[in-house]
């Protein structure tokens, strides 16, 4: 029987400060059912974001929380690993946070195989600084930085992260909640580092700044331009560019951090009674 | 217990004994990035800190770092983290906000030259305002600066404690001379090494109010995991934990911040002298330049000159009344340092026009010689 999440919110702080029609309390929402169906009690859990919309997340729920400098969460939260290996330490951050100024610290967490869960709530736009373009936003979209169309190409994050050494890769957009929830849960099971990708729609800035329509019609373009794993390999390139491939991109089984340090800390203990 | 391989007479240096008296004082997680010429105290640590149930890891650059043992010690470890010059730069950042979040941890910067990538391992001793005012806004700091192997060991467990005690991120200053060169020390048994812990709270969890200050100013913290659930943030922030922008609870944070060191500042200044009480002219120095300012005093005594030393072994908050004292019974002091007058300025200020401060400066990349010091004594 899986909880209720109202038990993980701390609801005198609401309504939150997102924007009418930001898909960020949908990942929210499938965050806290993830944690809800694990059973997990909140003193056992540990939140922990950067600086940006995504960020404010912790604030709204009642685990252990921190709200960090601007892109190093995932280097907080390597810390509060370590130093507990037996919390659930979940990252909640935006594409500006994890990607760009957080780059180095998504990659090599994710290079140590570090037990952590990042879930990477991808608006492809720096929201809170009112629509700037960030590593995620698709080549030749528009943003206050970019009024002439973006000509830079953006991540795709999740075969960086794979790369890069993760033990779980998934994909799910807010028109999707409940794989995206489904997909967070078995994140949070996995040993070692878990990447979950949550393509959402800004429709005040993103949405606006390239006629998307409101929130609707945004969550109506990811149903359209989503595609999965099975309907992607069917695809040519051509016919995949610009198209969002979701579910559950990689697992993988190599040892978790942590644990290979606890047995680096016993050899260390032989050696020096020796 | 591994520690007591190394409990004894030890001929040391300087890096070595910082590290040594971490474990010692409790540390039981480093993060660190490699950089000449702090290396050795991550070197050793990867090594110890297993060994006593501690943790290490290599970060991938210092920013990295000094988040990592920020996110430790909200897990309730006593953590430190080294570094020298540029890396002490880029940590800045969360320096800031283990101050603004009252995190207590440690920072060792083993200072080279400077700017950028500078001499990198000759000595200077030009951080001396960064370490006070390198983050942006207004926080206080605290920041110790041995002069000798054995004062390293001495003012490393002092900055664990203070940095527990207070709740506030502790700089230790280290000069590249002292961190390289080998000396007597002598390592205590670990039951003779008194470090403080933290203030932890006594009411139950329902009842905590993670920012809400105990009587002298430092609230209590507790574990991350330990039953205790409460919210960290860089934003101004009330006694919940919980972002404010109330201009009354905004000024007041910043206030308490400050006050808890400020008031405390007779208890963590830690200074040494000698021949000052009848001196006419006093040299105030700081880490290994205090050393050549000691020689040079003894031999200007010798020849009959009433010169004294002064050396604070805390530079922040800095010792302004003990100098101001000084200066007023001194005609003139001087102050050698190795950079371009960062603390000959302090100096002044402190001094209140009650006596002469000249400055003395190196910056090539050498130490300063006590015949300089004494030249100047003597009045060349």
């Amino acid at each position: 029987m899986a909880r209720e999440i109202d038990g993980y919110l701390r609801s005198r702080f609401l309504p939150h400060i997102w924007c009418p029609g930001c898909g960020h309390g949908i990942i929210l929402n499938a965050v806290l059912r993830a944690i809800a169906r694990l059973d997990l009690d909140n003193d056992d859990v540990c939140v922990v974001s950067g600086i940006g919309c995504a960020s404010r997340a912790p604030g709204y729920i009642d685990f252990n929380t921190v709200h960090t400098t601007h892109g190093r969460a995932i280097a907080f939260a390597t810390g509060i690993k370590i130093a507990k290996p037996d919390l659930h330490v979940i990252v909640l951050t935006g594409d500006g946070d994890a990607s760009a100024i957080g780059g180095n610290h998504l990659i090599h967490a994710a290079r140590r195989n570090m037990g952590i869960t990042v879930v990477c709530m991808n608006n492809s736009i720096y929201g809170m600084t009112s629509g700037q373009y960030s590593p995620m936003t698709p080549s030749g979209r528009y943003a206050t930085t970019a009024p002439y169309g973006n000509i830079e190409r953006n991540f795709d994050l999740c075969e960086l992260v794979r790369a890069c050494g993760a033990n779980y890769v998934a994909r799910a957009t807010t028109a999707h909640a409940r794989q995206l929830s489904t997909y967070i849960e078995h994140a949070i099971e996995t040993p070692g580092f878990a990447f979950v990708e949550a393509p959402t729609q800004c429709p005040t800035y993103f949405g606006r700044k390239n006629k998307m329509g409101g929130p609707v019609e945004m969550i109506e373009w990811f149903k359209k331009n989503s595609v999965t794993m099975a309907a992607a390999a069917k695809l040519d390139p051509a016919e995949l560019a610009g198209k969002i491939v979701i579910g559950e991109l990689y697992r993988g089984n190599a040892p978790e951090y942590t644990e290979l340090y606890a047995k680096v800390m016993e050899r260390a203990k032989e050696a020096a009674g020796k | 217990m591994p520690d007591k391989c190394n409990t004894g007479v030890r001929l040391l240096q300087g890096n070595e004994s910082c590290a040594e008296a971490a474990l010692l004082a409790g540390v039981r997680f480093f993060a660190g990035y490699p950089i000449t010429p702090s290396t050795e105290i991550a070197e050793i640590l990867s090594e110890r800190l297993p060994q006593v149930g501690g943790k290490f890891i290599q970060m991938e650059d210092e920013i990295a770092s000094m988040a990592a043992i920020v996110g430790a010690s909200l897990a309730g470890l006593k953590v430190m983290t080294a570094t020298s010059g540029p890396g002490f730069s880029l940590k800045q950042e969360n320096i800031g906000f283990a101050s603004f979040t009252e995190v207590p941890c440690v920072v060792v910067n083993v200072q080279r030259t400077g700017p950028s990538t500078g001499l990198p391992t000759s000595p200077a001793q030009g951080d001396l305002q960064q370490a006070r005012w390198g983050t942006h806004g207004d926080h206080p700091i605290v920041a110790l600066y041995p002069s000798s192997v054995s004062e390293t060991f001495d003012l490393t467990v002092k900055a664990v404690s203070i940095s527990e005690r207070l709740r506030v991120p502790v700089i230790l200053l280290m000069d590249e001379v002292i961190a390289h060169m080998r000396e007597r020390v002598v390592i205590p048994c670990a039951s003779d090494v008194v470090a403080e812990n933290r203030p932890r709270p006594q009411m139950p969890p329902a009842e905590y109010l993670p920012y809400l200050a105990d009587p002298d100013g430092v609230p209590p913290m507790a574990d991350f995991g330990s039953g205790y659930r409460w919210h960290v943030t860089g934003l101004y922030h009330d006694e919940t934990g919980f972002p404010t922008s109330s201009p009354a609870k905004v000024d007041y944070l910043i206030r308490r911040l400050h006050a808890k060191v400020e008031s405390r500042v007779k208890e963590i200044t830690f200074t040494a002298s000698e021949f000052i009480d009848d001196a006419k002219t006093a040299v105030v120095a700081c880490g290994f330049t205090a050393r050549s300012a000691r020689c040079a005093v003894r031999v200007a005594r010798e020849r009959g000159i009433k010169a004294g030393i002064f050396q604070p072994k805390t530079i922040w908050p800095f010792p302004d009344a003990l100098i101001e004292d000084i200066a007023s019974r001194v005609d003139r002091i001087i102050v050698p340092e190795m950079n371009m007058g960062q603390l000959v300025r302090e100096v002044q200020r402190a001094s209140n026009g009650k006596c002469e401060v000249v400055g003395y400066s190196r910056v090539d990349g050498e130490p300063i010689a006590p015949e300089e010091i004494l030249a100047r004594i003597e009045g060349v």
